[in-house]
């Protein structure tokens, strides 16, 4: 038996990253990512009493770019790389239309 | 039982910008499919994305525009779902600290003034277009990265009319600042609506539905009317409106269930790692605050008091900042408000259908117009002389040359026509009499004989006037 994550929260991730798991193999997994968040939950010893949360590790600010268009030319060497193409387009199996936006 | 009801808009918005938001490729429709594009779009493994200076700057602009709060300290959030427009598997958006919040439109339903409340604008990446056919699905992604505002609305809005006054007004404010071209036949302003109806009294809001394929604002207002009226017709009967997403169906004027929802949409929003926060100063929105042009409802203000034209003419030149600033020019220019709102309305508007332009892009020019209404009010041609001079000004002809050119200067000098009028008087007698007994359609006529005599170049007025007087003696 685990405590951080439930059998049940392992498979509403895994359906999120489009990943098949077998009920037989849920346990498994269930143990495994419980041991794995208890790893991460030392960083929880460390006391942040007052401490503003972070949204950027990078002592980065303000990089931005101008607004320039610049075209790389790349659009063969993409498609070439790509598992399917027709007509210039990436190929994909028929999409199941979710959004209703035609698109 | 009475209902109250309550509409929430979400409205995306592509920015007019030369650039994506976050890699260099050119922001172009219509080009061959994905050739817009690069390795940051299609999301390869080690690229990093950069933030276009131009898109923060448009959506300050666009955030100052709806009088929002502008966010000082911005950053991204990383939006995560799985589909193939989208080959990151996951949207650089804003979802904590949108670039702007809290700000208004004012809107207008039968003469009532209400503001509606925008509850928060951010800036986003727009995703790739599939096109689909029976046995496969075609990606081109050079929408991807294409940058959007989303304008999230506050729960103001309580009627079908409202909510098309709503969105008129903000398609309105953000064509004014320029930093879109706002056109929902074009796909640069797309909207979601979302609508609950509840007892009058009731403190929780009724269950929500979402609407989708609203491809003009009057499919939203017929949308929206007939889920109105679905969910009350549901209550009153004792029914349950279930959490589900329609989708207006343009021949019926309905909505047809397309899915239901179960629990809420889990995207795992966290921070965007890959971009570096911003820093807004005040210095920049200030500077940006001085770039914005005057918003449309400020110049219908300054039409109707300063200029004496009527509300609704002040409304129909708001209606584009193009066709606003053209007015102004003509005003700068020496033209009659009236005249100027008339030309711009009917002539200039007629031509712009018939050949299915914008005004910019044709060749009439506010300066040209004004000369031309200026040679109508001094009475130097007719209106009817200014449908041939307009032709001309459509060509880019400058009108008082071509005036000059075909000799239509209009006759208005007594003196020259004092012979034609007697002439005229004296032989149409029947015309004369039928006059004095008081047939105003008599001098109608004479003045259509004058007319036949001066090829149409005799001032209408003036021959009017001294008629009357020749014949009043």
């Amino acid at each position: 038996m685990t405590e951080k994550i439930s059998e049940d929260q392992v498979k509403h991730v895994a359906e999120l990253a489009k990943l098949k798991i077998a009920d037989d193999q849920l346990p498994y997994f269930t143990t495994q990512l419980d041991q794995i968040i208890g790893l991460f939950e030392t960083l929880s010893e460390v006391d942040t009493e007052g401490v503003e949360p972070t949204s950027s590790v990078t002592d980065q600010i303000n990089v931005m770019r101008d607004d320039i268009a610049e075209n790389w030319n790349q659009r063969q060497a993409l498609l070439d790389n790509a598992p399917d193409t027709a007509d210039g387009y990436i190929r994909v199996p028929t999409i199941i239309d979710e959004s209703g936006d035609n698109e | 039982m009475n209902f109250e009801t309550t509409i929430g808009l979400e409205v995306h918005v592509e920015l007019k910008t030369n650039s994506k938001i976050f890699s260099p490729s050119p922001v172009e429709f219509g080009d061959e499919p994905n050739s817009n594009t690069n390795v940051i779009d299609w999301g390869y493994p080690g690229v990093l994305p950069t933030t276009n200076k131009g898109v923060v700057h448009d959506g300050i602009m666009a955030g100052l525009a709806l009088h929002a709060q502008i966010e000082r300290h911005p950053h991204f959030d990383r939006k995560n779902y799985f589909y193939p427009d989208n080959p990151k598997a996951y949207q650089i958006t804003q979802s904590e600290t949108p670039i702007a919040h809290d700000g208004w439109v004012e809107i207008d339903v039968d003469g009532k003034k209400k503001k509606i409340g925008i509850a928060e604008m951010h800036i986003e990446e727009d995703a790739g277009k599939n096109s689909h056919a029976s046995e496969y699905s075609y990606v081109d992604l050079n929408r991807q990265g294409t940058p959007l505002i989303e304008i999230v609305s506050k729960p103001d809005i309580s009627s079908p009319d409202e909510a098309y006054a709503y969105l008129e007004q903000l398609r309105q404010v953000i064509q004014f600042t320029g930093v879109s071209d706002v056109k929902m036949e074009e796909g640069s302003m797309r909207v979601d609506v979302n609508i609950s109806v509840r007892p009058v009294g009731q403190k929780e809001y009724g269950v929500k539905t979402e609407l989708k394929n609203l491809n003009s604002f009057n499919y939203v207002k017929k949308g929206l009317a007939f889920e109105e009226q679905r969910h009350q017709r549901v209550l009153m009967s004792g029914g349950k409106i279930s959490q589900e997403t329609r989708r207006f169906d343009e021949t019926t004027g309905q909505t047809i269930l397309m899915r239901t929802k179960e629990g809420s949409d889990d995207y795992r929003y966290f921070p965007e790692p890959d971009l570096p926060v911003l820093n807004i100063s005040q210095e920049w929105i200030d500077s940006i605050e001085k770039e914005l042009p005057e918003p449309p409802a400020k110049r219908r203000e300054r039409y109707v008091n300063e200029l004496g034209i009527t509300d609704y003419d002040a409304m129909v030149i708001t209606q584009t900042k193009e066709m606003s600033d053209f007015f102004d020019k003509m005003i700068a220019a020496g033209a009659d408000a009236k005249l100027a709102a008339n030309y711009l309305q009917g002539d200039v508007n007629a031509y712009m259908n018939d050949n299915q332009v914008e005004l910019q892009d044709t060749k009439i020019t506010p300066e040209h117009l004004a000369t031309m209404i200026k040679l109508i009010s001094d009475g130097t041609i007719s209106s009817k002389m200014a449908k041939k001079v307009f032709k001309a000004i459509t060509n880019g002809e400058e009108p008082k040359k071509f005036v000059e050119d075909k000799g239509m200067v209009q006759l208005s000098d007594p003196a020259k026509l004092q012979p034609i009028v007697d002439e005229v008087v004296a032989a149409n007698p029947q015309s004369v009499e039928d006059f004095h007994n008081g047939k105003d359609r008599a001098i109608g006529f004479l003045v259509g004989q004058i007319m036949k005599q001066t090829h149409g170049k005799a001032n209408p007025q003036v021959i009017n006037k001294m008629l009357k007087d020749s014949m009043s003696k």
